[in-house]
């Protein structure tokens, strides 16, 4: 199987103390991947590095068939490449409307003289209507996104991510404050993703990764402590020791 | 706001999209047709001409308070820097005009001369004359194309255009933002103003460049007829500028900028080079600001370092933080209150009030009441005047997280706290 | 007058000495002195008053230092008739009252008619003073004889020269001897008889710092710019100069040639036109006509129509300058001195110029010093407000003003300025104080965590009370006077030296940051500040009551803003406007250190301190350039380090 996204020894220190310890890390082009892990494991260091937030002090990312690296790129390169980020606290623009949200993360030409030229198409604006109505804010596209409950700005970004079009989702921790029904959706909805694309779900909630029913990647102290299926690492003693049990 | 959220799938023009966009240029055109009527130059004289001149140097400050509000209402960028930029502008025409007119009286005294003059004798003398208040009788490169007035406008373009460039590039480059950004720009400005401060700067020290409202050539046009002309041309600038505005934030651009300013980590990782966008709209309103300066100035007859000093642009802040930013009219109604009210107090127009026991002088006076006002603004009514626009047509704006005045730090540090 | 007459009036009275006069000492020893030399001292010439003028000098006689200074001031008259001197006043036009020389007794009152006025030259009156000042050097009272060395050492004189070597040699005070002895060496430099003893002088002042011994050497090696065929030999060529070298421009060494003769002047431009407009003759010149003259071409055409008319010269054409200069050689020759002594005085004075340069280095390393401490005083209460709190205070200039003003009117009242600078401090700490304190609560409180709401509002009250000051004050600048022990410099040699006010701020910079480290590390308060500015939710759980906080770090950060005033207002005027010179410097010292750093606002401050002086001294002319160059400077640093000198790194600076 080809990587998609390869991390390979990456160390990175914030005033000494070490957030990210040697973590090594692949995923494949169309895999489903959760990372458990405790408070302070290094998850969303990890994404920050992926994403180019953060700079590792050593080690090396490499990015799909060309195995381009990814250190070498800004934020803003590394999401035109195909890599999309949702938050763990959503982010979204709340001074515009539900639709200008979703226009705006539509996978288009990102420069300044292209975007002053784009007039929205009938295909984008179609393509927004679906993506909205999938995440069921059909009718309040022409609602500020401010306006919106906690659970509906969720679904807003997950609906951005998924109109970027990206080749990688980094989510975090999509299901917080979310209904039954709601985690239920957003399962459906990743793991129809992750038939095309990757994606990385970092998550808390045994009860969702155990319904993503994908490879696990336990994370501690800054780099991988266990790998496999969720059976595979519950069971084993060190993750049990650290996060599971005591 | 925009037409994807009110009706998917159709296409409306900008006017109708932006029914301000409309009014603005009606009440725009209804002034200017009525300043004309009552001018002195083409009318029946109820306005004076130095009235005319004043609302004409209004228009340009409601041009760069346009300026202003993209770079800052929209984008989130406070620039210190933008009056700075406006007085280049006035300094570049300003060349062109001292020296094409120096050189038709330097021409005219050397006619008497007994032998033609050169080339060069008439620029040695156009130098001596402009440079004399400086001990200087050369001159600087700078001048270089100050006899061609194209050149010269050009510059009047390129040369804030490029220092916005360089200095955009140099700072968004390396992620000053906020207020580190306003300390930054208001230190370029004063980098700026102190240069021009030099006798050597080769533009005459603080005696700046003066006698601009004489457009040489053109002695036997009477005043009250030029004052209308720059009046129009300032009027047909705004109305430009500010279709150029609204068609920029209209688009997806604007909503670009507009997150870029409530939340610029997130724009990137859309994968926006939100440097790139800064940069266009930092230069753009830089070269919007020059071209208000190119029209003030010979308005306003005199141009000296003084005007570029840090204080010019923190005023066009209160301007346009007082008309109300992130929307366009909002800044140029603050601009034109503002500005006008203020020639109205400092002109020592305004009528005294008599406390009894002490009197209350609007010289003095008026720049606290403004600083004040100021004040009051920011804490009460952060939307500003353009904000009782919203009390009428009852604009509903979102309760919870969040405003459209900028991104709110505090919401950024729970954030991190989550982390 | 007669000589002759004179002389016989002197011989009668040396023989006779039964004249009808006053009662008059005639044998008074000085008066028999006076009377040796009668006939030089009446005579008056430069040439042969000499030897008067020393005999009475080194005759050792009490009454001759009285003689001398009477003579100088013209008030010494002689008896036509006896030929005996006598002191003089004049009662009116005709009348004199008379002293005798000795003792000065008053002798009486006379008409003047018999009495001639011995009215010296100022020449004579110069060798009087030269010998007075040996009187004075020779004064038993050591502080008479420490002004006649500073006289001498201000204005000298040939005659000094020996004077001061006699007096030298009695010289019984150490310290005063010494100083004697530099004076005598730069007399010798300037006056000294023999070459060798002037290069030994010369010699002996290597390496030494004074502006007295550049001023005496620099005219010793003054040059004269010569131009010859050859370059003679010998030692009174300074050095030979290139034309078109940095030293000697071309057009400087063709114009020498033109004043000696050796070259024809070149065209110029304006006597070209002269020449043309002289040969106008009906609106032609040399066949051209005048109308079209309005091309630097055409008239050189018109030009040489003249030339060949013979009505004008030759111009020197450029290959004729270059031929003139290959034909010459220029070059400097000594005129100050003769050769060796000025070929010592070079080398003596390179010496001296590169310890000057080393010193010099110094001196701004100390004005780099006390202007890095004014920034960060003007900065030290921001660095409270804006590094600690993350408060953008734009009015934090106002508030140095205001300390500014509390000084100013505090002097109003007590006139003492030891004591009115005492009391200033404290009240001008509390005034801002309260006003920082008033501010966060009116203001700031309803803006934290919107900075740039914060800065705008700030702005407003910026406008506002440098509007206000200058309500109260008006425009002028008004002055904050230094106590006296503050008043002078420290001076450790001719170049370096550092006022007292300068080492005071100096010092009252590093008690401030004593005291901000203090209060940060070491009290309650700071405690609570850092608390509060980490993690205010936090901070409240445990008791802090936020709110109190940051009203008190506020006001006194704005209390030490006050100060700062104070300590700016003594350096420099106090202005409505005095703030707003100093806010940007302030936010760029901070933001220069690295924000939240103390130590980093230090660097910052004497970095941008240093950086303006350097600046200042490669463009000495122009300080506001360095302010431009500083304030570039400044943004391409933050280039380099957007986070300042001081960055703290990771989760914390991205806050």
């Amino acid at each position: 199987m080809s990587t998609l996204l390869e991390v390979s020894g990456v160390s990175v220190s914030f005033d000494g103390f070490r957030a990210i310890n040697n973590l090594t890390f692949q995923i494949g082009p169309a895999e489903m991947r959760a990372v458990i892990g405790p408070n302070g494991a290094g998850k969303t260091t990890f994404m920050d590095i992926v994403t180019g937030k953060t700079r590792p002090d050593k080690g090396r990312v490499l990015w799909g068939e060309k195995s381009q690296s990814l250190l070498k790129m800004s934020e803003s390169q590394i999401a035109q490449a195909g890599i999309g980020r949702k938050f763990q606290r959503p982010t979204v623009f709340e001074d515009q409307t539900v639709a200008e949200n979703l226009m705006l993360a539509l996978k288009k030409a990102r420069g300044p003289l292209s975007v002053l030229r784009f007039r929205a198409a009938k295909e984008d604006r179609e393509k927004v209507g679906a993506l909205a109505e999938e995440i069921g804010l059909a009718v309040a596209l022409s609602r500020k996104a401010g306006e919106l409950s906690h659970g509906q700005k969720q679904w807003l970004e997950i609906g951005m991510l998924l109109a970027q079009e990206p080749r990688l989702l980094l989510v975090d921790e999509p299901a917080a404050g979310m209904t039954p029904a709601e985690r239920e959706h957003t399962t459906a909805i990743l793991v129809e993703a992750a038939r095309t694309r990757a994606v990385v779900v970092v998550e808390h909630d045994m009860e969702f990764v155990r319904r993503l029913d994908c490879r696990v990647t336990v994370l501690h102290e800054g780099s991988v402590l266990a790998e496999g299926s969720l059976d595979f690492v519950t069971s084993n003693e060190r993750v049990i020791e650290v996060y599971l049990g005591r | 706001m925009s037409d994807i959220a009110l009706s998917p799938g159709t296409r409306r023009p900008l006017v109708a999209r932006y029914p301000a966009l409309a009014v603005f240029m009606i009440v725009l055109a209804l002034f200017t047709i009525g300043v004309t009527i009552l001018s002195e130059g083409f009318g029946i004289g109820v306005i004076s001409t130095s009235f005319v001149k004043t609302l004409g140097k209004t228009l340009c400050l409601c041009l760069v308070a346009l300026a202003m509000d993209l770079v800052w209402g929209y984008c989130g960028i406070l620039s210190l820097g933008h009056m700075a930029f406006f007085g280049i502008g006035g300094y570049a025409i300003g060349m062109w005009l001292m020296y094409a007119r120096t050189e038709i009286i330097v021409t005219e005294s050397l006619a008497a001369a007994p032998l033609p003059p050169t080339p060069q004798e008439i620029s040695d003398g156009i130098a001596a004359q402009i440079f004399g208040v400086v001990g200087a009788s050369e001159f600087p490169p700078i001048w270089a194309v100050a006899h061609s007035l194209p050149l010269q406008l050009l510059a009047a373009v390129l040369v804030p255009g490029l220092i916005a460039l360089v200095f955009g590039w140099l700072a968004f480059r390396s992620r000053v933002t906020g207020v580190y950004l306003s300390i930054l720009t208001q230190a370029m400005t004063l980098a700026l103003a102190l240069y021009l401060f030099q006798n050597d700067s080769g533009l005459r020290g603080n005696n700046g460049l003066s006698g601009l409202q004489n457009l040489p050539g053109l002695d036997h046009v009477a005043q009250s007829t030029v004052s209308l002309w720059f009046f129009w041309a300032s009027a047909l600038a705004l109305a430009l500028g500010y279709l150029l505005c609204t068609w920029i934030v209209s688009g997806k651009f604007g909503s670009v900028i507009r997150a870029i300013r409530d939340d610029e980590a997130r724009v990137r990782f859309l994968g926006y080079p939100v440097e790139a966008y800064k940069l266009f709209v930092f230069t753009v309103t830089a070269v919007i600001a020059a071209i208000g300066g190119v029209l003030y100035y010979p308005q306003a007859g005199i141009v000296n370092p003084a005007e570029i000093a840090p204080i010019a642009s923190i005023y066009l802040a209160v301007w346009v933080a007082i008309g109300g930013r992130g929307r366009l009219y909002g800044a140029v109604i603050g601009a034109a209150l503002v500005s006008l009210l203020s020639t109205w107090f400092t002109g020592g127009q305004a009528p005294d009030i008599d406390l009894g026991f002490y009197t209350i002088r609007w010289v003095d006076w008026w720049t606290i009441a403004l600083g004040l006002s100021f004040v009051a603004v920011t804490l009460f009514a952060p939307k500003g005047i353009g904000g009782l626009v919203d009390l009428v047509t009852e604009r509903k704006s979102p309760q919870r997280h969040g405003a459209d005045l900028g991104p709110d730090p505090g919401a950024l540090r729970e954030k991190e706290a989550d982390e | 007058m007669s000589r002759h007459f004179l002389a016989i009036c002197l011989l009668a009275t040396l023989l006779g000495g039964a004249l009808p006069a006053l009662a008059q000492d005639a044998d008074a020893p000085i008066q028999t002195l006076l009377q040796e030399h009668g006939e030089a001292i009446a005579e008056s010439s430069r040439r042969t008053i000499g030897p008067a003028i020393d005999a009475l000098t080194d005759s050792g006689l009490p009454a001759a230092q009285r003689v001398l200074e009477r003579w100088q001031a013209k008030e010494m008259w002689r008896n036509e008739e006896t030929g005996l001197f006598v002191f003089a006043e004049e009662i009116d036009r005709d009348t004199l009252r008379i002293f005798d020389v000795a003792g000065e007794a008053e002798i009486g009152v006379v008409p003047d008619d018999g009495y001639d006025q011995l009215k010296p030259n100022s020449g004579i009156r110069g060798m009087i003073g030269a010998a007075l000042v040996r009187f004075q050097l020779t004064d038993p009272d050591p502080a008479v004889r420490a002004t006649a060395l500073e006289a001498i050492g201000r204005d000298p004189e040939a005659a000094h020269l020996n004077t001061l070597r006699k007096a030298l040699a009695d010289e019984p005070d150490a310290a005063l001897a010494e100083r004697m002895a530099r004076q005598e060496r730069l007399l010798t430099i300037q006056y000294g008889e023999s070459e060798a003893e002037r290069i030994e002088a010369i010699e002996h002042f290597a390496g030494d710092l004074g502006v007295d011994v550049r001023a005496a050497l620099n005219p010793l090696i003054a040059t004269r710019l010569e131009v010859a065929e050859t370059v003679p030999e010998g030692p009174e060529v300074a050095r030979v100069l290139e034309p078109g070298s940095e030293a000697l421009s071309r057009e400087a060494a063709h114009a020498l040639l033109v004043d000696e003769g050796l070259s024809a002047p070149p065209l110029s431009r304006d006597r070209k036109r002269d020449v043309l407009v002289a040969n106008i003759e009906g609106g032609m010149v040399g066949g051209i006509e005048v109308a079209s003259l309005s091309t630097d071409a055409a008239r050189d055409t018109a030009y040489a129509a003249l030339v060949a008319q013979g009505v004008a010269q030759p111009a020197a054409t450029e290959q004729e300058i270059d031929a003139a200069l290959d034909a010459h050689v220029f070059f400097e020759r000594y005129i100050g001195a003769p050769p060796a002594v000025a070929a010592a005085a070079a080398a003596v004075l390179t010496g001296i110029e590169n310890s000057v340069m080393v010193n010099q280095a110094a001196d701004l390393v100390l004005d780099a010093i006390s202007l890095g401490s004014i920034y960060f005083l003007a900065a030290i209460g921001l660095a409270i407000t804006f590094g600690v709190m993350g408060v953008i205070n734009m009015a934090h200039g106002e508030f140095i003003m205001m300390g500014a003003y509390t000084g100013f009117v505090v002097q109003q009242f007590v006139p003492d300025h030891t004591v009115s600078i005492l009391l200033a401090i404290p009240l001008a700490f509390a005034v801002t104080f309260a006003a920082g304190v008033a501010m966060e609560r009116l203001v700031i409180r309803w803006l934290y965590h919107r900075p740039l709401e914060t800065l705008l509002a700030t702005f407003g009250v910026s406008i506002a009370l440098q509007q206000l000051a200058k309500n109260i004050f008006g425009t002028q600048a008004r002055p904050l006077t230094a106590p006296g022990w503050l008043d002078g410099s420290l001076v450790f040699n001719d170049i370096v030296s550092i006022s007292y006010i300068r080492i005071a701020i100096f010092v009252l910079a590093l008690l401030f940051l004593a005291v901000f480290l203090l209060v940060m590390n070491r009290t309650r308060l700071g405690l609570e500040v850092r608390a509060v500015t980490q993690n205010p939710a936090m901070a409240g759980s445990m008791g802090i009551n936020p709110d109190r906080i940051n009203m008190l770090t506020f006001g006194f950060g704005s209390g030490i803003a006050g100060i700062a005033g104070v300590a700016i207002g003594l350096y420099a005027k106090v202005t409505s406007e005095m703030g707003s010179d100093y806010i940007v410097q302030s936010f760029m010292t901070v933001v220069v250190g690295g924000v939240g750093n103390i130590w980093g606002t230090l660097l910052g401050a004497g970095m941008i301190g240093g950086l303006q002086k350097m600046i200042e001294w490669l463009n000495p002319s122009n300080t506001l350039a360095a302010q431009t160059y500083m304030i570039l400077f400044i943004i391409l640093f933050i280039q380099f380090r957007p986070r300042g000198i001081i960055a703290l790194k990771g989760r914390a600076a991205e806050a």
